[in-house]
């Protein structure tokens, strides 16, 4: 891999940010809304439901560290969409760049995106509704380290669609990752899930997560157990994901796609 | 006789049913220019794209600089670069980003002096900072073709690289790319709907029908075998016998 290949995307995808206002408003106008939405919600619900322990805490959380799987999905999927929408995927794929230097740059972009949306959020959280996500503790960076690298397996996994299925499929970008919401559990625990779908959600390693988050909020213990989980499962959907993203830009190239993706 | 920069050999793409390139070969020896000529659909613009690396081949095999491109791509990749008037650059970045960001992509060092000189080069000062959205298309056709000069390529693909450029303009680049050619070997593969410009520019010239090489030489040995009076009725001829057979 070469670093000046890599640094090139993300250089390209600072410019874009730099003059365009939708994109800006993408980190952070939509997760200041979800926050300051989710957040009269869960104030409401807790002065109802206050038999249930830590509800500001658990809801606010989860929607924080939901908002970065998110946001890291959408950074490698928007970056690709950005090259689709721009004709730009053949002056890419005629380049020497190879298939891994440009999953490495939308990764790094991920990262970049998710890091900007969490201060956004976490400081509106502390701003309004004196909300201090750290109080998750030492915890938090496995847990957001897990949740990013799920969000690019399933940010990889929708680009991979998009390539092999062309432009008709872009509405995957957003719709996808809330298909594997209600199995993350993020507002709820595992246990609420028919015994079928709990073997499912098991499978995911956000729902480990989120699991880890309440274990951590509610009874203070360490959810190392989840974290071994959603480590094991992240190391192995990742290498799938990405052995399949190869497969698909060669596919592509077999049958002619890649140069017709974006029409 | 100097060896070849580009070979390729039995060349063959098919799409299901549709043999889009059949059996095709041929080779470019440095600081050649070779003029490829065909009606739409001929397997033109499939070719190019499967020396690019964006197509792979059913059959047959690509050489570049003596390397296979299946086995060496990134290596044959760094050495050429394309312009065509069917693909475009990112709208939302000035021209001058968009060239900052394809000579990062190519590891070109010194790159302010380089854009500095491409965007003179090819009289780009007053659109330098547009952005791209906002250029015509024959400036959009020169930024490409910017693109493609930027990174010194051993061997330039060039897909129609006059079309939407006024005479002047295209009258231009046409010269720069005969300084190329002489100052640095550079080798370049030509398409053009234009059939004089192909006779101006193109040392030797391959005509494509069906996917199949069917004349091959220079301009004047293809106009005299097939007893025409010029290319453009060599061409007429090859499109109408490609339309009457499908």
């Amino acid at each position: 891999m070469k670093l000046h290949r890599i640094t090139a995307l993300l250089v390209r995808h600072l410019y874009l940010y730099r003059r365009s206002l939708p994109r800006i408003m993408e980190i952070f106008y939509w997760p200041f809304l979800d926050l300051v939405i989710w957040g009269f919600i869960t104030l409401y619900l807790a002065r109802y439901q206050s038999q249930v322990p830590g509800f500001v805490t658990f809801f606010l959380g989860a929607l924080i560290l939901w908002d970065m799987l998110f946001r890291s999905q959408q950074g490698i999927t928007i970056a690709f969409l950005e090259e689709l929408w721009a004709r730009n995927l053949m002056n890419l794929f005629a380049s020497p760049l190879k298939p891994s230097e440009f999953l490495t740059a939308t990764m790094a972009m991920s990262v970049m995106k998710v890091t900007v949306v969490s201060i956004v959020m976490a400081g509106s959280a502390l701003l309004f509704y004196s909300y201090n996500i750290l109080i998750i503790g030492a915890w938090l960076m496995p847990f957001v380290l897990n949740l990013v690298i799920t969000g690019w397996i399933i940010g990889v996994f929708t680009t991979s669609l998009i390539m092999r299925f062309g432009q008709e499929a872009e509405v995957l970008a957003w719709s996808m990752v809330f298909l594997f919401q209600p199995i993350s559990c993020v507002f709820y625990p595992l246990e609420v899930l028919p015994t079928w779908l709990q073997m499912i959600a098991w499978a995911n390693p956000a729902a480990h997560i989120f699991e880890g988050m309440r274990t951590v909020l509610s009874a203070g213990a360490s959810p190392l157990g989840n974290l071994a989980w959603a480590v094991c499962l992240n190391g192995v959907f990742l290498v799938v994901v990405v052995a399949w993203f190869y497969r698909t830009v060669a596919y592509c190239k077999e049958h002619g796609l890649l140069v017709r993706v974006g029409e | 006789m100097a060896i070849p920069v580009l070979k390729a050999s039995a060349l063959t793409k098919r799409f299901g049913d549709f043999m889009a390139v059949n059996e095709v070969s041929f080779e470019i020896r440095p600081g050649e220019i070779l003029g490829l000529l065909g009606p739409n659909g001929a397997g033109k613009t499939t070719t190019i794209q499967m020396l690019l690396g964006l197509v792979t081949p059913t059959a047959g095999s690509i050489h570049m600089f003596g390397l296979d491109l299946s086995t060496h791509r990134e290596e044959i990749l760094q050495q050429v670069n394309f312009s065509s008037t069917y693909i475009s650059m990112p709208q939302a970045l000035t021209v001058e980003e968009n060239l900052c960001v394809v000579a990062r992509l190519y590891g070109i060092s010194d790159r302010a002096r380089r854009v500095n000189d491409i965007i003179k080069k090819l009289e780009m000062e007053e659109f330098r900072s547009k952005t791209t959205r906002k250029l015509s298309s024959g400036q959009m056709t020169r930024l490409t073709l910017a693109k493609a000069f930027l990174t010194e390529p051993r061997i330039l693909f060039l897909d129609e690289p006059t079309a939407s450029l006024d005479p002047d303009i295209a009258e231009k680049i046409r010269v720069l790319l005969k300084e190329e050619r002489r100052a640095s070997g550079l080798s370049i593969l030509y398409t053009s709907h234009n059939m004089r410009e192909m006779e101006e520019m193109s040392d030797r010239i391959i005509f494509l029908q069906r996917g199949r090489i069917v004349a091959e030489g220079t301009a004047r040995e293809i106009i005299d075998r097939f007893g025409k009076a010029d290319l453009e009725e060599v061409f007429l001829k090859f499109a109408r016998e490609q339309q009457q057979s499908s």
